[in-house]
């Protein structure tokens, strides 16, 4: 007998919450693993593409905590492959975001040693905080 | 600069940040290039940074108002007699281009989206609609790869040049200058050069690490490394990029390979421009290979290319 999986309140909110940010109708990934296959930094993500979409699709928070939404850098090579024309970028950026609205920031500036600072072109730097602080 | 064979058109130019600053000899030629060739690229007055990266996430239309304000400018031009009927926005930088155009197709196509921008910008004209981001490689191709062969004075000949496109030249499909899975524009640039272009070669589109090298420089010294490495691997002496932080990464992070792996072997990259520039007949003044941190100049005096 098939299962059926029942999504409690709290899961369709933030699955709900990820489509409205990202504006893509994440629940029509068919898990065939293009994105996964065709990220060129799957081997440095603690999940997968298709894992964070899977889990998106459930609406599960647990998403949040992989390192995964803050390797991606927005290459598109994903979202150029995907059969469903689905756009992980923008499912990856929503993830980032629904962290970076609650002022959490992902990069320490201080951190960022000094030397290397002033030598950094300006577009490596205004793109870093654009997408990894809130 | 003289030009005896045609007018000389004359283009809105929008920089960007990196231009001016860690990427200068990128715009000096460019504009020497382009000068040669019969383009004034004429800065757009007052532009303002594009934002480096495009917001991706549909509620926020705030972060589209910096390239807007931009394309005001370049219809203002048009309107004061600074360039003429010429609402082609031409950039350098595939960072800017892909940020720019993204915003011009996201409000282009959505008039509401278009109305909200406006009406929060109200000190500034109200933007039409009217601009056409074109990247160099665009411009270029218009202007017929053949016509630029014509001009060249020091043919790039036997120098086996692999074309790297990276990320934002060619993603998103509605974005992008060409094919982004079987690109060529690249590889006929550097035909019409007198170059060789590596062909096939498998990283060509692949992502540098891009802003990660900021904070987390190890997966940027990964993945360039397997560029570089699989560049060689197909046959290149020299990558060339029309990004400031793929040059960077590619380039200046060698730096750091090299620390890590002492057998590595290094190799040049220029700025596409820069190569254009060196078949176009100009000196080094203008070339700024001192800025490039592999030195390309014995890959290029064993080239016969420099003396």
């Amino acid at each position: 007998m098939a299962g059926k999986i029942v999504l409690s309140h709290h899961n369709i909110d933030f699955q709900k919450q990820i489509e409205k940010i990202s504006g893509e109708k994440i629940t029509s990934c068919d898990q065939c693993g293009v994105c996964s296959g065709s990220c060129p930094f799957t081997d440095e993500m603690e999940i997968t593409p298709s894992t964070m979409m899977k889990m998106s699709q459930l609406g599960l928070p647990e998403v949040m905590e992989a390192n995964s939404i803050w390797i991606c850098a927005s290459c598109f090579n994903c979202m150029a492959r995907c059969p469903r024309g689905l756009d992980l970028s923008k499912v990856a950026e929503a993830l980032r975001q629904i962290s970076l609205r609650q002022a959490v920031d992902s990069i320490t500036i201080e951190n960022i040693d000094k030397e290397e600072a002033a030598r950094l072109p300006s577009i490596a730097l205004v793109g870093a905080f654009r997408k990894l602080t809130g | 600069m003289e030009n005896d064979k045609t007018e000389t058109v004359k283009i809105p130019y929008f920089p960007g940040c990196t231009l001016k600053t860690t990427a200068k000899n990128f715009e000096q030629s460019a504009l020497r290039s382009m000068e040669k060739l019969g383009v004034e690229m004429v800065e757009l007055p007052k532009w303002n940074c594009c934002g480096t990266v495009s917001s991706l996430a549909s509620d926020d239309l705030m972060k589209h108002l910096a390239p807007v304000r931009d394309f005001i400018r370049v219809e203002e031009m048009n309107n004061t007699g600074l360039v003429d009927n010429e609402y082609r926005m031409l950039t350098l930088c595939s960072m800017c281009f892909n940020t720019l155009k993204q915003t011009n197709i996201r409000v282009t196509s959505s008039p509401e989206d278009l109305q909200s921008v406006n009406q929060f910008m109200y000190l500034e004209k109200d933007y039409e609609g009217k601009v056409d981001v074109t990247h160099l490689f665009e411009l270029l191709d218009s202007m017929g790869f053949d016509t630029i062969a014509e001009r060249v004075v020091r043919s790039l000949d036997g120098l086996k040049i692999a074309p790297y496109y990276g990320c934002l030249l060619l993603r998103p499909k509605s974005v992008g200058i060409d094919n982004p899975e079987n690109p060529s524009i690249i590889e006929r640039f550097i035909s019409s050069l007198g170059g060789s272009p590596v062909m096939n070669w498998e990283a060509k589109s692949r992502c540098c690490g891009s802003y990660h090298t900021v904070d987390n420089k190890a997966i940027v010294i990964k993945s360039v490394k397997g560029i570089i490495e699989n560049a060689r691997e197909f046959g290149a002496e020299t990558i060339i990029t029309s990004c400031p932080l793929c040059a960077f990464n590619l380039d200046n992070r060698q730096e750091d390979i090299m620390k890590e792996f002492p057998d590595f072997d290094p190799m040049p990259v220029f700025y596409f421009t820069q190569l254009l520039g060196l078949a176009l007949g100009l000196g080094d003044e203008v070339l700024g290979l001192d800025d490039n941190c592999i030195d390309p100049r014995p890959l290029l005096k064993r080239s016969g290319l420099y003396e």
